[in-house]
């Protein structure tokens, strides 16, 4: 069953390279989190257990052809819409938002898989169709459908940051697909209108973070003090940082959320410019590596897949580290490989998976 | 599916492909600019913000400057004060706590709560005092017991001591909290609510002097407060050493010698106007404010009749009686009214229209001279002579003696005296002046008023032939290394003229009234030095008949009995130091203020060479 080509052309690079960000996210986390609590197992260590299982999980998840998951997309995509669905009846709330279902030594959050069955699903969808002039907008009842009934569902938990990621890189695969210019004039008109309507029905706390983003030093100890310690943290970095486990902002606890959305605070108030610009340059190889893995996919579906996960990672590294240093409102998405969470680590490396599936078997046919 | 066409080839996708590698390329960009902007231009202003948020400043109190007698001999010093204070970060029990502390402490855990709650106002990182001024017993058994008192700790802070228990009081003054409206001044600069400083007299008019310079504690706290560790300290510099003029024996002497009785009592050196010993009777604890006087205590002091809080040597307004005679003499003499052998006839009372002025002297002194009108204190010599000068030659006189002014001592609230002459009168009341009130004011009674301080300065002039002194209390200030700031220079500050046998006359009249025979201020007799006095006794309410008079001095209640006065200069071939001394309602100037004087000069020349006095009372 196993072929030898599989072996000659995994992709060693895209593993190594998840790997060496992985492994400075840790890194980053054990010093965002010395002198916690001791009585459980540290937060770095725990990391490393869900980086190990996630490079399991993408490791079996190359043992068998991407191809097969285009039957499984529709199947999948339903089970998580009834996820979900059981999630908003049953879920278990946490700070406000009904996220979870509890698996017992894990939560289980169905909207982060969402993300990776919205991909599969409008893989499918844009592989199967190729229409040299582009959608129009009647073409796009199907994919908006798909996108809308999960993001509904999601927004309502709520969380607006994995609802926003859906429709980034629903987008993006959108755009990638092709779209007749007068559609992609029509989607970014109905994009703004849909934008402003939707200001009136976000919860106040939503509403805060956006205004609290405009203006942060209107509210200091309030809202706005998230981001203003982050970026006390980071300008106070400065070109080479004030070294590993010496970052005043974050171990004097000043940087809220240090270990999850505001990860990289830390590793830019200890790191430096200099460190922020290799893991910079690290992200982006990753990504352009994506993109590279799409190019040399051997169909479109493998080429929409690797699409859409590369955007996944693009959207979620774009708006934390806009978020984390003032470019963006603060938006609870975590950093790929870098923030701690199993959720988001598993996702990740689900995702990561598959681009080594299609990178593999670049050369099958 | 499509397994043939190599669609990959398209150049659309391929296309597509590169503007979505652009496209991640140019927001890393922005991102990379973004960091650029926060970490390298702006990276100042977020490493001041980081470091403010990091850090904070605990200031560590400057013990004051210590004050010393002019010998060196510490008058005021600092003790260290132990405070019991809980550091709130390393509470987990507090109710366990307080009432373990309550028992060490040996209060109650009310009292303990009530201070707990005074102090969680204070940020975090500011321990919370729950017993101020421990004493060392407690302070050694809670240090014992730390263990089981996590987050108690014991600090120290310099307190005021006053070595002579009060005994110079009105000198140095108290200390209270700096209010609101002085925090607002420049003198007061750096100081924060709860700091002590000078309320009154030295401890205010020396304030900048006296003052140190707080210490600081800089100190990394975290997000919630909590004090992790010192970074830097900046000790706190002590204030200024202050050398009074004082002499520690000389006050101590008057203060002995005051015993419970009330007024007031100063010694100048008749050469410079240094001040020897300066006090007022009754006094207070300064103690009391150090440590922050109870409103209760503060009301007892205030409604207090004999008005311990008062420096009666500075704003005490006494009639200066018989000591003010010298003043008539000294008139008479230099307008040639009288000379020093003229004789005039005292028969125990002089009439003036249908007023009769009877002398202290029921029969009468019969033939007196100017000596013996002194030394007897005769009051119809005076009568007569003063009628003779007349209100405005008398109050010239005075007012050259500096009798209707302050004399410049340096501290705050010194009141002027009041020297009546016919312009006087007139202005204050719109009335011509009495022949009556003249013979009146001749033996220093109506409307005449002096402070104990411009007696003393008087006095010193008399011994000194004519030089008016400004009364000087600083001998010198050192800063805490040692380095002088300040060195008193000798001052005069007014020559006045009267013939010299006109001053020698005074002397004569002041010896004898020390050391003849009928002298009346003979309770100042020293036996080595010769003294000259003068006896006042100063009538508080106007006698309303004689037998009034007849009654037994004893009966007459507290508040009706006469002040008794004494001034005193010696050696009187070379004086050195001059006294003045006022005892309120002490009767009689001889036997009441005669021996304070008396015990202030004794103990200035049993100390002159050598610090004898405090020998032999060892010896004994």
């Amino acid at each position: 069953m196993f072929d030898r080509r599989l072996v000659i052309n995994f992709d060693w690079v895209l593993l190594i390279t998840v790997c060496c960000l992985a492994g400075v996210g840790i890194m980053n986390l054990y010093s965002a989190t010395t002198g916690w609590a001791e009585h459980s197992t540290p937060f770095y260590l725990k990391q490393s257990l869900w980086l190990g299982s996630g490079i399991v999980i993408a490791l079996l998840i190359c043992c068998f052809d991407y191809r097969h998951l285009e039957h499984f997309s529709l199947p999948a995509y339903l089970l998580t819409l009834g996820m979900l669905l059981f999630v908003s009846v049953f879920g278990k709330t946490s700070m406000g938002a009904t996220r979870w279902i509890d698996l017992g030594f894990f939560n289980f959050q169905p909207s982060e898989v969402a993300k990776l069955v919205l991909i599969l699903v409008l893989a499918r969808i844009f592989g199967r169709t190729a229409l040299p002039l582009g959608y129009r907008l009647g073409d796009l009842w199907l994919p908006a459908i798909l996108l809308i009934t999960p993001f509904v569902l999601i927004i309502k938990q709520p969380d607006l940051g994995t609802a926003l990621m859906l429709v980034f890189i629903a987008a993006s695969m959108l755009l990638f697909a092709g779209l007749q210019r007068s559609t992609l004039v029509a989607l970014g008109v109905a994009g703004a209108m849909i934008s402003f309507a939707g200001w009136f029905t976000l919860h106040d706390y939503q509403k805060a973070r956006i205004l609290t983003f405009l203006n942060p030093e209107a509210d200091p100890l309030g809202s706005g003090y998230h981001i203003i310690q982050s970026k006390i943290a980071v300008g106070s970095g400065g070109f080479w940082g004030k070294g590993f486990m010496a970052g005043t902002q974050s171990q004097l606890s000043f940087l809220p959320e240090r270990h999850t959305d505001f990860a990289f605070s830390v590793f830019a108030e200890e790191w430096g410019f200099s460190g922020c610009l290799l893991l910079l340059l690290g992200y982006l190889f990753l990504i352009v590596w994506g993109i590279y893995v799409a190019r040399c996919a051997a169909d479109r579906f493998g080429m929409f897949l690797a699409i859409g996960v590369t955007t996944m990672l693009f959207w979620h590294i774009v708006v934390n580290l806009g978020m984390v240093i003032g470019l963006m409102p603060v938006v609870g998405v975590p950093l790929p490989l870098f923030s701690y969470g199993g959720t988001s680590m598993l996702t990740t490396m689900v995702g990561v998976g598959l681009l080594m599936n299609v990178s593999m078997r670049r050369f099958m046919f | 599916m499509g397994l043939n066409t190599r669609w990959i080839e398209l150049p659309v996708v391929n296309r597509r492909l590169f503007l979505f590698s652009v496209a991640a390329a140019s927001v890393f960009l922005l991102l990379a600019l973004r960091l650029w902007y926060l970490q390298i231009i702006s990276y100042d202003r977020y490493t001041e913000r980081s470091t403010r948020n990091r850090t904070r400043v605990l200031s560590l109190a400057a013990p004051r400057g210590p004050i010393y007698d002019r010998d060196g001999v510490l008058l005021v010093d600092n003790r260290p004060a132990f405070t019991i204070s809980v550091m709130r970060q390393d509470v987990s029990n507090l109710e366990e706590l307080l009432q373990r502390l309550a028992g060490f402490l040996e209060t109650d855990v009310a009292t303990l709560n009530e201070r707990w709650a005074r102090g969680s106002r204070f940020p975090i990182y500011r321990p919370v005092p729950l017993a101020t001024d421990v004493s060392r017993e407690i302070t050694e058994r809670v240090l014992e017991h730390s263990t089981e008192l996590p987050g108690v700790l014991v600090e120290v802070f310099p307190v005021r001591d006053y070595l002579e228990k009060g005994s110079e009081a009105h000198l140095v003054g108290y200390l209270g909290e700096v209010t609101e409206n002085e925090l607002s001044q420049n003198l007061f600069e750096g100081l924060q609510p709860g700091d002590y400083v000078g309320k009154s007299a030295l401890e205010k008019a020396y304030e900048p002097y006296l003052r140190g310079r707080k210490g600081k504690r800089l100190v990394e706290v975290d997000v919630k407060g909590r004090l992790l560790r010192p970074l830097e300290v900046e000790q706190a510099l002590p204030g200024n050493k202050v050398f009074l003029t004082i002499s520690q024996d000389v006050q101590r002497a008057a203060d002995q010698a005051f015993g419970d009785q009330s007024g007031a009592a100063v010694a100048l050196d008749v050469r410079t106007g240094e001040v020897l010993a300066i006090l007022s009777r009754p006094t207070f604890d300064p103690a009391l404010f150090a440590r922050g006087i109870e409103s209760e205590e503060w009301t007892q002091l205030l409604k207090d009749s004999r008005h311990p809080l008062q420096n009666k040597a500075l704003s005490g307004l006494y009639s200066p009686a018989s000591t003010f005679k010298m003043m008539v003499a000294l008139g008479a003499l230099r307008e040639g009214i009288i000379d020093p052998q003229q004789v005039l006839n005292c028969d125990g009372s002089f009439s003036l229209g249908k007023s009769r002025y009877r002398c202290w002297k029921k029969g009468g002194h019969g033939r007196t001279d100017l000596t013996k009108a002194l030394r007897e204190s005769c009051d119809v010599y005076f009568y007569q002579v003063g009628l003779k000068l007349g209100i405005d030659k008398l109050s010239e006189v005075a007012r050259e003696f500096g009798l209707d002014a302050p004399t410049g001592f340096p501290l705050a609230g010194e009141k002027a005296g009041v020297i009546p002459s016919t312009k006087w009168k007139s202005e204050r009341f719109n009335k011509p002046w009495y022949a009556g009130e003249t013979v009146i004011a001749s033996i220093g009674q109506g409307y005449v008023l002096v402070t104990p301080i411009q007696l003393a300065v008087m006095t010193a002039a008399l011994a000194n032939h004519g030089d008016v002194l400004q009364p000087q209390i600083i001998r010198k200030i050192e800063d805490w290394k040692g380095n002088v700031l300040q060195e008193n220079v000798l001052q005069v500050a007014r020559h006045i003229n009267f013939p010299e046998d006109a001053w020698q006359a005074i002397d004569r009249g002041l010896v004898a009234a020390v050391n003849e025979p009928h002298g009346t201020a003979s309770s100042a007799h020293l036996n080595d030095i010769k003294v000259a006095g003068k006896t006042g006794t100063a009538q508080v309410v106007r006698r309303q008949s004689d037998e009034e008079e007849e009654a037994e001095q004893e009966e007459v209640p507290y508040r009706f009995r006469s002040h008794a006065l004494f001034v005193a200069y010696a050696p009187t071939d070379n004086p050195e130091i001059a006294v003045a001394v006022v005892v309120e309602h002490g009767q009689h100037g001889g036997s009441a203020a005669g021996p304070i004087a008396r015990a202030m000069l004794d103990s200035y020349f049993k100390g002159q060479p050598q610090k004898v006095s405090t020998i032999m009372n060892e010896g004994g």
